[in-house]
This record gives C-alpha cells, structure tokens and sequence, in this order.
C-alpha cells in the first residue's frame, strides 16, 4: 500500500499484488498455538504448572530407582549385621576435625547397657569410615538374573553404613526402603490398573447403555460407597488363606484394593460418555453401522483418556495408602516381600517407637509419594482440559 | 417433603440389606468356621474337646445348615436383640460389645464437627485470597495432613506426648473409669482424651474439605450476582456472609455423605494404634481369629452408621434446600 499518492483527484490504486488472506494471516506463534495436536497443547499446559512437573520428576525419578533398587542401596534387603542390632541412623559427615574429607561416617562403638539392656551406640570420632563410591559390596542376582556386586555406595572397608538406622535383626532400614519401594510404588500401578479395567468396563456400560444397566450400576456403586473402606479391606484381606504364597497375597491384596476403588474412575466414565455419546461424530458413526464396541473404543475414548488417566493418577494415593495400612496392622503383605507398610509394622508397638524411633522412617517416603502424585495428578487434571 | 423423606427412608432399606448380604458373605468366606479352628487348637494341646458345647453352640448358630438359612438367623436375631454369639469370648456378641459402639459414634460426631470448624474458616481464607502465600500455604499443610497416614500420625503423637510429658495418652478415658457406668468424670475423662483422636483422624478429612470448600466458593464468587453486589457497594464482608457462604453451607451437609467413610476408617486404624475402647481393636482381633459374629457385628454396624449419616444429611439437606426439596416433589 505504498504506491505513491497522486493530487490530481484520481482513483487510488496499489500497485502491488493484493493477498486476500493476508487480513487471516497469523503469527508464526498463533499457527503454533492453533494447529498444536491436543497432546501439545496439554504439555504445554502441564509445563506451566511449576509444582506438577517437579512432583512428576520425583515420582519419575523414584519409579526409576525401582529398577535399579539393588545398585542404589548400599546393601542388600536381607544383609544383617548382628553387631549392630537396633543401631541408629549415622550422620554424614564432610569434615573432619576441620580437614575436607569427603562424605564419612564415624563408626560406632557399642555396649550393653546392663541396667536396662539396651544396646548402645556411640560415634567414636576416631573411626572416619569413608564412603566408596561405584563399589563393590554384597552380591547380589540383579533383577533376579546376573549375579553382580556392584554399589552405588558402599561403606568403608570393616566399616558400616546406616543412614537410616538398622532394625531389631540388623538390617540397614535404609537398603529396606529402597527395596521397598519396588512393591509400594508397584502395588499404585497395579492396583489402578485393575481398578481402570473395573472402572472402564462398568462405567462405560453404564454410560452407553443407560436405562437399566446404568441404574444397576449405579446402586452398586452407591452400595460400595456407602462402606467404610479399611475396614471392608480389613475383612477382606483377613479372608486370604495363610496358605498363599506371598506373591499371591500380593495380588490378592491389589484386587482387594481395586474392588474398593473403580466406583470414582467408573463414575466419571460414565457421565463423560454420556456428554459424549450425545455429540454429532458419535451419531453419524452410529448411522454408519459402526458397533458399540468400536464406537465406545474409536471413537468415544480418545475424548475423555486424559480425564482418565488425570483422575487415576489421583486415585493412586489411596491404594499405596491402603496397602500401607493393611501391612501396618499385619493383614497386608507378609515378609519376606518388603513393602513401606511390612516395614512400618515394626513400628506398631508404641514402646518400640520410643526406643527406636528411626524405625517410623519408611513413613517420609510414604509422605513424599502421596504428595507428588496429589499435586501430579493436580495439575495433570488441569491439564486435562487445554481448550479452557 | 413427606414425600421425599419416604422415599429416601425406603431407598435405604434395600441399601442396608445388601450390605448385610455382602458382609455375611465375607466373613463366611474363610474355609472352615470358628469352632473348627477352636477345636483344632485344643487337641493339639492335647485337652479333651467338650463335645457336648460344641455341638449344642453349632446348633444354636445353625453353623451345620445351608448358607442363606444362616444368614436369615444371623439377620433376624437382629430384631430382636441377639446379635450372635462371640466364640472368642465366649460370650453373646451385645454384652462383647458394652458401650463401644456408642464411643465409635461420639468420636465420629466429634471429629466431624472438628473437620467443619478447622476447614470452615481456612477454606474461606483460601477462596477469598486465592493464589496467595497463604492459600499456598495452608493448601499445602492440608495435602500434608492428607498424605500423612493417619496410624502414624497417631504413633508420633505417642511418642512426642511420651517425650514431652512422660504419659501416655491412648485410650479415651482414665483407668478406673473403664467398664463403670457413665457418669459425670467418666465424660469429663473421655472429653480429655478425645483430642487425640479426634485431630488425628481429622487430619485427612479437613484438607479434602479444604479443597472442595475453596473450589465451591471460588465458583460461587465468580457469578454475577456477586459482581451486582460488589457494583453497588456492598462491603467484601457482607458480600460474602450473605449470599456464596450459605450456598458453601449447603455443601457441608452434603459432605457428610463421602466425609463419614473416611472418618469412620480412620477411627478404626487410629484406635488400634492408640488403643481406644472403641470398635477398632476388637474388630481386629475379630477378624484374625474369625470370630464371625462378633466381626460381622462390628462390620454391619459401622457400615449402618455410615448409610444412616448419608441419609441424615440428605434430609437435612432437603430441609435447608429448596431446590432439592422441590426437585423431589416435581418427580412425583
């Protein structure tokens, strides 16, 4: 629109072509932000909520350590140190009497105490127990395969390490709880897989059916509602035979927490595909022949997976919570599979914690995992929904 | 409202008795019964098993007929007060019980009104101030309340009160008043050992209560006749006191319905780990040495509680809220 302007009263004319879409043109960012495939546009949301991403960093992170459980802990899940029954956690040390030595420990000296006969430890400031790094230590079969005896961390040579103290048979609580978190972080997945395949199942009956199979399910889901959770799990888990293995208990544990638990995923199934069955794509599937089965999977799941998987996320709380607390009062799962919850146990009796403290130490991973996967699933919930 | 509070008495009916089903069901599911296991366990101590007993007690409890017959006897002795036979103690189920089932209803009460008063003022803080420190802040203490297992909040307490003061402070009342009759220093006693409990098991209920709380009024903030009231003048209190918070109100009562579960779970895990008189630890032990009676007892009472909680804040709720009130009316 440059051409020069002539003062004779003629008509103005540019003399450059005209683009009829330039008045449409859209940034370079706009295209961007408007031609995103929805999964983009929920990353980026999730990226904006700071707390989420740091939250599903450390769940990351943890899940991650669960593969590599036997290289992380400094040694093995059933290792005992019958020298060091009840020892409390050793404090890491860099300096020593003012010189850089790198991460220590002092060792422990202990005796009995022949008054109440209890086991003293004290650090005797002249044994400095250097820590190894990328060591050799207990062997151990990796992932049940190679035999291997390699450490992320080891103690000094004749040395020790007990970050978080040891229990009543000398084992290095701290080793434990990485173990642990194999079952506990696994029992989350588990446990919500079977209570999505539950929820699925029931709710999108329900959902896309309605009439009688909705209102069947729906009373069902009120019955089970309306029971107070731990101690129907209680019952139930109180019901596994003695007999089982302790990996049968440990899916028999995670049916019974999934039993409990798809009323809330069934629930919000259901009234999604009722919105969405309602939509015109889905009538003209349907008038195009297209069966029940293929239209609840083709054409109705894509709409509401990221609701799914943001309120199962929310839901995975619970069950670790409920593990904990059935192996807690020893219902749950039974040594030797180690969980946060068999480990806990130890600590069921009150004059055992006022001795020993350090063993309610399993209770801050419990805390940390049950926080990040609140504030994860918070903001994966968010994120859930971009076009608002 | 007659209408509406009939029909939501008879919804209840069918509710309770398939739960009874369902819990007859689970404690019938472990092989063999009580009086199996209890004579197994004398013989191999090598005492002489009173025949005679055991067979008259599996006549009395119908042990030996089909499972429905059972369930029939075990429902209808309900009616008229015999609530089974406690293998265990020895002893018919009512008497096992004594007042712990009224101790379970006075902490579930209790803890609830602890709930509201906690959350009532701090989920207004967080709606009115949103996205502030403070709503951070207290967000935060609330998930921190939420992903603290209950259990072991209790066992921390133990044992700070038992460094800090010397004591232990489980159970719910002094000593001597155990298995006295209710009188004016039991209560006195009871009242000074319910904190405990109460702010232990109401940890986890106050930070959902927070969240939802926040989340109603923040919706009810952003509609317009707030914005009217605000064009013309009306101070923020008033503003708020006057129209979002009684809706919010509303929405307290309904809460009882998903708050009550949840409440009543973690009475039963908090008083096995603080050893509270009440339904908890028996249910336990119940149901680890299969004492059917007793446990189905304690199962279908607990959950009776819960459905007559939902029940009693759905007619409340009726009663405070018109809409719903009518809404009942118009389906007739």
């Amino acid at each position: 629109m440059s051409a020069a302007r002539k003062n004779d009263g003629e008509h103005f004319v540019a003399a450059g072509d005209f683009d009829p879409h330039s008045a449409a043109a859209l940034t370079p960012e706009q295209e961007k932000y408007f031609f995103a495939s929805r999964r983009q546009l929920m990353w980026w949301k999730l990226k904006r909520h700071k707390v989420a991403v740091v939250c599903g960093a450390i769940l990351a992170a943890l899940y991650a350590s669960t593969l590599v459980s036997e290289f992380i802990s400094p040694y093995n899940l059933h290792t005992r140190d019958t020298r060091h029954l009840y020892a409390p956690p050793q404090t890491l040390h860099l300096f020593h009497r003012g010189d850089w030595v790198g991460p220590f420990v002092y060792g422990y000296d202990h005796h009995l105490n022949m008054d109440n006969l209890k086991r003293e430890y004290t650090p005797n400031p002249d044994k400095v127990q250097k820590l190894r790094f990328f060591c050799s230590g207990d062997s151990y079969r990796f992932w049940g395969k190679i035999e291997m005896d390699f450490h992320f961390v080891c103690p000094a040579e004749d040395g020790t390490l007990f970050l978080f103290g040891t229990d009543r048979l000398g084992r290095d609580m701290f080793s434990r709880v990485v173990y642990g978190a194999r079952i506990s972080l696994l029992i989350g997945l588990v446990g919500i897989a079977a209570s999505l395949f539950l929820g699925l199942l029931l709710g999108g009956l329900a959902g896309y059916y309605g009439g009688w199979v909705d209102s069947g399910v729906q009373r069902l889901i009120e019955i089970l509602r309306s029971f107070p959770e731990l101690p129907l799990w209680m019952a139930l888990s109180a019901v596994l035979p003695v007999t089982w293995s302790p990996v049968l208990v440990f899916f028999g544990i995670t049916l019974i927490l999934a039993l409990l638990d798809w009323t809330g995923l069934a629930r919000a199934v259901r009234s999604k595909l009722l919105a969405l069955r309602e939509e015109d794509y889905c009538a003209a599937a349907r008038l195009m022949g297209a069966r029940p089965g293929r239209i609840i999977r083709r054409h109705l799941l894509p709409g509401f997976t990221s609701h799914i998987i943001a309120s199962a996320t929310l839901s995975i709380p619970a069950m670790i919570l409920g593990e904990t607390a059935l192996s807690f009062l020893g219902l749950g799962l039974r040594p030797p599979i180690t969980s946060w919850g068999v480990l806990l146990n130890e600590a069921q009796n009150m004059n055992v914690v006022a001795l020993y403290p350090w063993l309610i130490l399993p209770v801050a991973p419990v805390v940390v995992v049950i926080l990040a996967f609140n504030f994860f699933g918070d903001g994966l919930r968010d994120a859930a929904d971009p076009y608002r | 409202m007659f209408h509406y509070v009939f029909k939501r008495i008879a919804l209840m009916a069918p509710t309770l008795a398939v739960i009874s089903f369902i819990i007859f069901v689970i404690i019938q599911l472990p092989p063999g019964d009580y009086l199996e296991t209890y004579i197994a366990e004398l013989e191999s101590q090598g005492e002489s098993v009173d025949r005679e007993k055991i067979d008259f007690l599996r006549r009395q409890y119908g042990l030996d007929q089909p499972l429905p017959l059972q369930y029939a006897n075990w429902i209808g002795g309900f009616f008229h007060g015999d609530w089974g036979y406690s293998f265990e103690h020895d002893l018919p189920v009512r008497e096992v019980i004594g007042d712990r089932v009224f101790l379970t209803i006075i902490v579930s009460v209790i803890t609830i009104l602890f709930t509201w008063a906690v959350a009532f003022p701090i989920g207004i803080y967080s709606a009115t101030h949103q996205y502030s420190w403070g709503d951070y802040g207290l967000t935060f203490l609330g998930f921190l309340g939420l992903a603290t297992p209950n259990f072991l909040l209790a066992l921390i307490m133990l044992y700070l009160a038992n460094i800090w003061f010397g004591t232990s402070i489980g159970g719910l009342m002094d000593p001597q008043y155990l298995d006295q009759p209710w009188s004016w220093g039991k209560f006195v006693s009871v009242l000074e050992h319910l904190w405990i409990p109460v702010v232990v098991i109401g940890t986890s209920g106050t930070a959902g209560m927070i969240r939802r709380l926040r989340a109603n009024l923040l919706d009810e903030l952003e509609k317009q006749y707030v914005l009217t009231g605000k064009a013309k003048g009306l101070p923020p209190f008033r503003l708020l006191s006057k129209y979002p918070l009684r809706v919010a109100l509303n929405f307290f009562i309904a809460d009882i319905g998903s708050l009550l579960p949840s409440v009543i779970s973690g009475a039963e895990i908090v008083a096995i780990v603080l050893s509270l008189p009440t339904t908890g630890p028996m249910l336990l032990s119940a149901l680890q040495s299969q004492d059917m009676y007793l446990a189905g007892t304690f199962l279908l009472f607990l959950a009776a509680l819960t459905v007559a909680g939902m029940l009693l804040s759905d007619l409340l709720l009726a009663w405070l809220d018109p809409r719903i009130r009518l809404q009942g009316e118009a389906a007739q």
